[in-house]
């Protein structure tokens, strides 16, 4: 086992709720939300989700948490051999869900975030911004519960990042939590939220609880 | 029911996910599967083949002897085959006596030897095919006893004895080739186990994202089932058309030979639809046990 990397880590968030993550790099941002989208299990310690303690948490029953949590990776994530069309849909088809309706949403969604005439390209063909709006596309198809997004506007223009923090809002609006992890202070300044601060693997602020650490 | 497009749905949902066909094992496996296949097929019909003449032996030559008299200087045949004759009839057990001709004699050495092989002065027994009572006890051995006594230079072949022997002989060289088959049926399995977990060792950043935006163990094993069976149908397809092209070369071979040592490829129905089932059947085993190997191997990750 390797060193620790996250530790005395205690927060809550509330459904509904809309909260930055915030630090330093290395501060360990990656690894709480690896353990929030359900990639690993703590080696100690305890993380409730949905009402579902994760640790006690059989694998059968992972596949239903997982499918409430949409998560946008910071390194996008897209599979290469998939049109934009069928990356976004795959959260879809993987549930189930009708061709039909499937062709619909997904061409939908493609159009509201700006890549209408790339819906059949592949990410290989697609400039860093569209590969993030891929992405995101593909992290709220299926309208999550909660929504983990790791730097979602890192490669994008001031503009499109407005406007993507737009559509988390417009989420947050309709029901699902939003947790968006950045060093962008801008997006924060600009957005405000409450935010959860890290620094070396421990929480250093929490609008919501009040206290700095 | 399922509806057309239903069925489409379900080929979308689950159609090519993981780009298994463009890594190393999908390459390679169909050849494996081809050759196993071949060897396969050649070997079930090595058993087709000792399996029926086991069975034509021990069928039709099951209590019968064989009488050999030798030619002896200066008496006449015809009295000597009478006179076995005679001797024959009063023996009790005995149910049929058939004396087989000079020419199906002739016959029987020239198979060996080849048609006009066999020289005019070659001093050859005259036969004598007798049918014995089940249960009567006659053996080859008191039958001489009996007959030597008024005919030198007479002899009995018990035809069963050694026939006897040979399906013995048969049956082991069956089970050897069933054993054969086994193994390459064990061989497969093992091929699949060792490709599927190849395939999910390189696939691993892709299935832990299938993972991560809800899919089931279940469908990520499903594009590995398919994938197995697929290539496993595709090699086995080339694996029997390169089989039963040799098997047809060799029953024109045989068919050209004209001795009673070629082998007899089998040519019911049901033996070939057998044959031809073999590569159906390795598809099959493919499918089933990459499955088990994917669901193992996918239950070992987070």
């Amino acid at each position: 086992m390797g060193p620790e990397v996250l530790h005395d880590v205690t927060f809550e968030i509330n459904p509904g709720e809309f909260r930055y993550l915030v630090g330093p790099s290395g501060a360990g941002k990656t690894s709480l939300l690896r353990l929030m989208y359900l990639a690993m299990r703590p080696s100690r310690g305890l993380i409730s989700m949905f009402g579902s303690d994760v640790m006690m948490a059989r694998r059968k029953e992972l596949v239903a948490l997982r499918r409430k949590i949409g998560v946008v990776f910071q390194d996008y994530r897209l599979l290469n051999h998939l049109s934009a069309l069928d990356n976004v849909a795959l959260p879809l088809r993987v549930a189930g869900a009708k061709e039909a309706e499937i062709q619909t949403h997904v061409s939908e969604l493609l159009a509201w975030v700006g890549l209408a005439d790339h819906i059949h390209a592949l990410p290989e063909s697609l400039s860093g911004g569209q590969k993030q709006r891929v992405a995101i596309a593909r992290a709220v198809i299926t309208r999550p519960r909660l929504l983990l997004a790791d730097e979602p506007t890192g490669n994008l223009d001031e503009v499109l990042g407005q406007r993507l923090i737009r559509l988390f809002e417009e989420l947050n609006k309709i029901g699902t939590t939003v947790v968006i992890a950045t060093h962008n202070q801008n997006l924060v300044a600009r957005n405000p939220h409450p935010v959860l601060a890290l620094g070396s693997g421990e929480i250093h602020a929490d609008d919501l609880a009040g206290r700095v650490g | 029911m399922i509806w057309p497009e239903e069925w489409a749905d379900m080929a979308r949902r689950t159609s090519a996910v993981l780009p298994l066909g463009r890594d190393a094992p999908s390459r390679f496996l169909p050849w494996v599967f081809a050759l196993m296949v071949y060897l396969a097929v050649l070997a079930l019909t090595g058993v087709l083949i000792l399996h029926s003449a086991v069975e034509r032996w021990q069928r039709g030559e099951v209590g019968t002897l064989t009488v050999q008299l030798m030619p002896v200087e200066g008496e006449s045949e015809a009295a000597r085959l009478a006179l076995v004759q005679n001797l024959l009839g009063e023996i009790e057990g005995v149910l049929d006596i058939r004396v087989v001709s000079q020419s199906e004699s002739l016959d029987l050495i020239e198979r060996w030897l080849g048609a006009g092989n066999v020289p005019n002065d070659l001093p050859l027994p005259r036969l004598i095919d007798i049918d014995v009572a089940p249960g009567s006890g006659l053996t080859a051995d008191s039958l001489a006893l009996n007959l030597k006594a008024s005919l030198p230079g007479v002899s009995v072949d018990d035809a069963k004895e050694w026939l006897d022997r040979l399906a013995d002989f048969g049956r082991s060289l069956e089970l050897l080739a069933l054993a054969v088959v086994v193994l390459i049926g064990l061989a497969a399995v093992a091929t699949v186990i060792f490709t599927t977990r190849m395939g999910i060792s390189i696939h691993r950043n892709v299935i832990e994202l299938l993972h991560l935006i809800g899919a089931r163990d279940g469908y990520v094993a499903a594009q590995f089932q398919r994938q197995a069976m697929m290539l496993g149908l595709r090699g086995g397809v080339l694996g029997i058309v390169f089989a039963l092209a040799t098997l047809y070369g060799l029953r024109h071979v045989a068919s050209r030979l004209d001795t009673p040592l070629a082998p007899d490829i089998p040519v019911a129905h049901w033996a070939w639809a057998l044959l031809a089932a073999v590569p159906v059947v390795t598809s099959l085993i493919a499918m089933i046990t990459a499955r088990i190997t994917a669901l193992r191997e996918l239950a070992k990750m987070p």
